[in-house]
């Protein structure tokens, strides 16, 4: 009953990913991925995603301490690696906003690129911890199969 | 073709895909990945081992071509990140095609045109957008089949003239079933001169060893080592050692080297003739005038010259008599038109259908031009204008992603000159638009000709022009042939007249219009400039 439960609550809980368009088919991409012999393959690359992406992020951090200084060129290389990054987990939101900041800087829009960044750590991190909750409930109802088949 | 596919079922069956499920193929494609994202490496990972392939993985550039440099036979496909720190996806990109010549995928997360425009000029075989998805993995397997495929035939090719010239198929089993990038290696030689058959058969038939292709690849390192070391400094044995191409001898080099020598004395002595006589202008060049018209004016001053002196054939045929050295044309896939110094043709010879093949050549078919010109009818001329204008074409104009390119073209160019007999124009744009604008060139001409020839007839004679831009030492054969065509318009010429009209003028248009373009139109034709290499660096006596 219990499991029954976790698991109807685990398929609600990434429909709203899809729904809040925090996750796109990348996600489900990951998911087809998933087997036999990695049945935690998409956890794995969560995981992977958020350990990469950190240095990156104190990286860009860095570089928009220079304030009225901001190198957007560098700016804008960083951004389009954690683009690219972002892409490989289906992070739509988190992709959004980079590509927002990616706008500002070659508009050179310090303020822009400010605003965005916040935004779009903020977005990172949210997702991060729904994630984390995802993926403990899918260890809660035991099976990979079940998170895959939940679409 | 037997030939074909006996090649090809022995190419995937023995030594390409050595894995355990031979029937199976694509399953077991070697893949190597090239991506500084180990999220993306590890995803790619995953797929591309779902497709049964099998999966190298590294997340630096350099990395990857240590691992490609090691093994050559060990990968069969490349897959590579634009943007990568240690090196930029397009340079590796380069590399691999130039000393391995593996296919090699793009990917990015940017998908802009001019981006992937890039990545196709620099020879990517594909460029894929991120988020990859399975469905286009599972379809690499295309690109190395592709190219398989294209070896085969050109090989094909070359054993059809063998077979024709020899009667016998004396190339060696070994030759046969080439792997991968060891097709460079094998002989290709085609011989169009009739004149020196015998001889050229004999060397033939007792030369066993591969003889050195010189590709567009090969030649551009050999050019950038060259550069590098520095024209007065330069040696086989440095050179050599900066090209870092394995299989390459010393004496492959040194000859190779020669050639290079001759061509550039040669573009020097044409150099200084052009500049004393107003030149041709092209690019940004500004001390030179129009190149149209200096070439008008030249047409002038042959029309005024009278057009018959050197008319040497009567009979209404088109088989110029070639006086000039022997000359290869190379069947290497990579090769669409290599330049010769002599025009062969004869009416019967030249077939329709092929010289509207070569027109929608593009430079990535080659082969199809190949093939069709096993009947040994060749209509290859290269640019004779245009050499002499890019002669000019210090390097200090080249924009600096374009440099290996337009470095070829001038070298190539010169090459071209350095033909001794030789003229040479241009006979294909690689473009057929290019032909369509042809159009508004001979109206001008037209006004100036004597005799009232048809303006396109009119406007190939330009090509044999003792105009200044001209290589003078190409002046012979065809002009003759456009003697011919001036003179003699009889019906027995007519359908190949146009055909060849159509090649002239394209040639022509080539020609005369590239000074008159910007950059961008040299650009755009810049992948098939590279495609061509001149034959005269294929000289029998060279090889070692």
């Amino acid at each position: 009953m219990e499991k029954n439960q976790s698991r109807m609550q685990l398929v609600a809980m990434k429909q709203s990913f899809f729904d809040q368009g925090l996750l796109d088919e990348q996600f489900i991409q990951l998911e087809e991925l998933q087997d036999d012999v990695n049945p935690n393959f998409v956890e794995e690359i969560v995981i992977l995603y958020y350990g990469d992406s950190l240095r990156l992020i104190s990286s860009i951090e860095q570089a928009l301490k220079e304030r009225n200084l901001l190198d957007f060129n560098k700016l804008d290389t960083l951004m389009h690696q954690f683009t690219g990054s972002s892409s490989s987990i289906g992070a739509k939101k988190v992709k959004a906003e980079c590509n927002l900041f990616r706008e500002y800087c070659r508009a050179g829009n310090i303020e822009g690129c400010m605003k965005s960044f916040q935004q779009c750590k903020k977005e990172y991190a949210s997702l991060r911890k729904k994630l984390e909750a995802y993926f403990q409930l899918a260890r809660q109802v035991g099976s990979s199969e079940a998170a895959c088949r939940s679409k | 073709m037997v030939h074909n596919r006996s090649i090809i079922s022995h190419n995937i069956d023995s030594g390409c895909f050595p894995s355990p499920h031979l029937d199976a193929f694509p399953a077991g494609l070697r893949v190597l990945v090239v991506d500084d994202d180990p999220t993306w490496l590890r995803i790619l990972e995953k797929m591309l081992k779902k497709c049964f392939y099998q999966v190298t993985t590294c997340c630096l550039a350099i990395e990857a071509l240590k691992k490609l440099r090691e093994k050559k036979d060990a990968y069969d496909i490349v897959i590579s990140d634009v943007n990568m720190p240690d090196m930029d996806g397009f340079k590796l990109l380069e590399h691999v095609g130039l000393e391995m010549d593996l296919p090699v995928i793009m990917m990015s997360v940017d998908g802009e045109t001019s981006r992937v425009m890039k990545g196709v000029q620099h020879g990517a075989c594909d460029y894929l957008l991120k988020p990859i998805r399975m469905k286009e993995l599972r379809n690499i397997w295309q690109h190395v089949l592709r190219k398989r495929i294209h070896e085969a035939r050109e090989f094909e090719t070359f054993e059809g003239i063998h077979l024709m010239r020899n009667g016998s198929n004396h190339i060696d089993d070994g030759n046969l079933f080439a792997v991968g990038g060891e097709m460079n290696l094998m002989k290709k030689r085609k011989d169009l001169d009739n004149k020196h058959d015998d001889k050229e058969f004999g060397d033939q038939t007792s030369l066993k060893k591969a003889r050195v292709i010189w590709s567009v690849d090969l030649h551009q390192k050999f050019v950038k080592a060259v550069n590098r070391i520095g024209f007065d400094k330069i040696g086989p044995k440095k050179i050599l050692d900066l090209m870092n191409v394995p299989w390459l001898t010393r004496e492959n080099v040194a000859s190779h080297l020669q050639k290079y020598r001759l061509y550039l004395s040669r573009l020097q002595k044409e150099n200084d003739q052009k500049y004393s006589t107003g030149g041709i202008k092209y690019f940004d060049l500004p001390s030179k005038d129009s190149g149209c018209v200096s070439f008008l004016d030249s047409l002038n001053k042959q029309q005024n010259d009278g057009a018959i002196d050197n008319f040497r054939y009567s009979d209404g045929t088109l088989k110029l008599h070639m006086e000039s050295t022997s000359h290869e044309v190379d069947l290497n896939g990579i090769v669409t038109r290599p330049t010769i110094d002599k025009i062969r043709a004869s009416v019967s010879d030249i077939i329709d259908p092929k010289i509207r093949k070569c027109s929608q050549i593009g430079h990535n078919q080659p082969y199809e031009s190949a093939e069709s010109e096993v009947n040994h009818t060749v209509f290859e001329y290269s640019t004779v204008s245009t050499q002499c204008s890019w002669n000019e074409v210090p390097k200090m104009l080249l924009k600096e992603e374009q440099n290996t390119q337009k470095h070829f073209q001038i070298d190539q160019s010169q090459s071209m000159n350095s033909d001794p007999s030789g003229y040479t124009s241009d006979y294909i744009s690689p473009v057929n638009s290019m032909a369509l604008e042809v159009v508004t060139f001979p109206s001008q001409s037209k006004s100036l000709v004597a005799n009232d020839q048809s303006p396109d007839i009119v406007f190939t004679s330009n090509l044999s022009s003792k105009a200044p831009g001209y290589n003078l030492g190409c002046i012979s054969d065809m002009e003759i042939y456009q003697r011919n065509l001036l003179l003699d318009s009889h019906a027995a010429l007519t359908p190949l007249d146009e055909d060849l009209h159509l090649l002239l003028l394209q040639g022509e248009y080539y020609n005369m219009n590239f000074g008159m373009q910007n950059i961008e139109m040299s650009e755009y034709s810049d992948p098939w400039i590279i495609a061509e290499v001149p034959t005269n660096l294929y000289d029998s006596a060279d090889y070692s």
